[in-house]
């Protein structure tokens, strides 16, 4: 380097400076973010208010409640494995290779997420009760699986899996991305076939994130109301699950078992979301 | 024996153009040049993990440019080491063995060999965090030898280590090569490695790789990106 360097003792005054509080700062956006806590709380804590143990013990007692509580469970844990199921090669995929008409892939992947979830519902419908030929795909299910789909408990499965498996591949494929592709690649010149690799070196890294894509589901199960209402209807006793209940006990004017219904599904959620916080959503290092 | 010929590949923006070498049977070469200069993206050529373009590449004679990186038999240690996180040191010496369906004896009597001349007899079972620099080096050297590759290629591999591990492991690379009659491919940009090490010297630049002579190793300048020394990946 030929130039001299800058001089930086040159005659110009030094100024004084004093850096101010940062306390301002901190209580404005604390105050900020905390008006949404505030809010949060004030809901749970009003539902509290509303009803009593009594209330809750009441509702937990009746046939049908405790009958959509076992629904809720049994349907809440399939979608969410059929979800990871489906969740975990496609993300893999996405995270990995890049192929042409990529785009359209992950803009249908998308779509579940940012349509309304009637809509999904009414879709669902009309794909199995579309005519096909004289005959349409429900009752081509029935015929070679022997099972309805339609206001049955296989809808109800359905129905949440259409929406919670996009939040499950979405996890992990994030999973994925955060996993270095040099192991693989190490792993591919050790001897390795892809499939090899996929079971041995990868996933065994991403079972923080699997656990995290099947809680995600599993919560997002547990929400389902508007996809559910329409492809599986609301019948007590058969496809009613506990956020239906909510809406069945409201319709009839039972405002206090619908908030107690309503309570449990928020010991629920926060059970399902502690363990998503417990395990984080990092990926083993 | 590894032949390079009139290789192109791209990586990204970056273009190497008609490289060619040849490295005999048993020798132990280094491959030379700056940050940026390619030297990373050659040796992922010749493993297969990068496709070229053009030009053919040959080990042992026969042309292997279509094959999988699986199939090539080559030892690859990366610079980043990439090694396993949920396995053991064990594993990762077994790993490549297990693939080949060895025996529980063969994989016992290797293992207690690699961790023997490696010197990580003691690290069998512990995992990849909290091993230090020389150690994780020599856990990835090990995965790399465990199937008896007929060739190795190491990228940078003692680049992040402090002096006396650096030469420690240079008589280790040394005596292993001899020992095997491996043919070996060393990317660096440290002479004093090349130095202790090289039976043939290459040199990257622009684009262009040429055999030197090793008598003009000290005529070479160091890149002034010698002087950058990575961190320990784990």
């Amino acid at each position: 380097m030929s130039a001299s360097p800058p001089d930086v003792t040159s005659a110009a005054p030094q100024l004084r400076h004093k850096a101010g509080s940062d306390i301002p700062f901190f209580v404005v956006l604390g105050g900020i973010g905390g008006s949404y806590i505030v809010l949060i709380v004030l809901m749970l804590a009003a539902d509290l208010a509303f009803t009593s143990p009594v209330h809750i013990e009441q509702a937990l007692q009746k046939p049908e409640i405790q009958y959509a509580v076992r629904l809720t469970l049994i349907t809440c844990t399939l979608s969410a494995l059929l979800s990871i199921f489906v969740a975990t090669p496609l993300g893999y995929l996405l995270s990995r290779f890049a192929f042409r008409g990529r785009w359209l892939i992950d803009t249908a992947i998308d779509i579940p997420i940012v349509l309304p979830p009637l809509v999904i519902g009414l879709s669902l419908l009309i794909l199995f009760h579309l005519p096909l030929g004289g005959t349409n795909l429900e009752e081509l299910v029935e015929r070679y699986l022997g099972v309805r789909i339609t206001y049955a408990e296989p809808a109800v499965v359905l129905a949440q899996f259409s929406v919670a498996c996009a939040f499950a591949v979405q996890t992990m494929r994030v999973t994925f991305d955060q996993i270095d592709t040099r192991a693989e690649q190490v792993a591919l010149t050790l001897g390795c076939r892809r499939s090899q690799v996929f079971f041995h070196v990868v996933l065994p890294q991403a079972w923080r994130g699997m656990v995290a894509a099947l809680t995600i589901a599993w919560a997002r199960s547990l929400g389902e109301f508007g996809p559910i209402l329409v492809f599986a209807g609301a019948t007590r006793m058969r496809t009613e699950v506990l956020s239906t209940t909510v809406f069945l006990e409201l319709s009839v004017g039972q405002l206090e078992a619908a908030v107690a219904v309503s309570l449990v599904m928020v010991v629920a959620a926060m059970a399902v979301l502690g363990v998503v916080r417990l395990l984080g959503t990092r990926v083993m290092a | 024996m590894i032949e390079i010929e009139n290789v192109t590949v791209r990586s990204g923006a970056f273009v190497l153009t008609n490289v060619s070498a040849v490295v005999p049977e048993g020798d132990y070469a280094v491959l030379m040049g700056g940050t940026g200069q390619g030297k990373s993206t050659i040796l992922e050529a010749v493993c297969g993990l990068r496709p070229i373009e053009s030009g053919r590449i040959r080990l042992d004679g026969t042309d292997v440019t279509q094959w999988k990186p699986a199939n090539r038999n080559i030892g690859y240690v990366p610079q980043d080491l990439a090694l396993f996180p949920t396995m053991t040191v064990r594993e990762h010496l077994e790993f490549a063995l297990r693939l080949r369906r060895a025996s529980r004896a063969l994989l016992r009597q290797r293992v207690d060999e690699l961790a023997d001349v490696l010197g990580i007899g003691l690290l069998l079972d512990r995992r990849m965090r909290g091993l230090s620099g020389g150690e994780a080096q020599r856990v990835a050297l090990g995965r790399a030898l465990s199937f008896r590759p007929r060739l190795l290629l190491l990228d940078e591999p003692l680049n992040a280590l402090d002096e006396s591990t650096r030469d420690r492991l240079c008589e280790l690379l040394r005596t292993i090569q001899k020992h095997n009659g491996l043919t070996t491919v060393h990317v660096t940009h440290s002479r004093s490695e090349a130095k202790l090490l090289a039976d043939r010297l290459f040199v990257i630049a622009e684009g262009h790789v040429r055999e030197r002579a090793l008598a003009d190793l000290n005529a070479l300048c160091d890149a002034p990106e010698t002087a950058d020394l990575g961190s320990s990946p784990y």
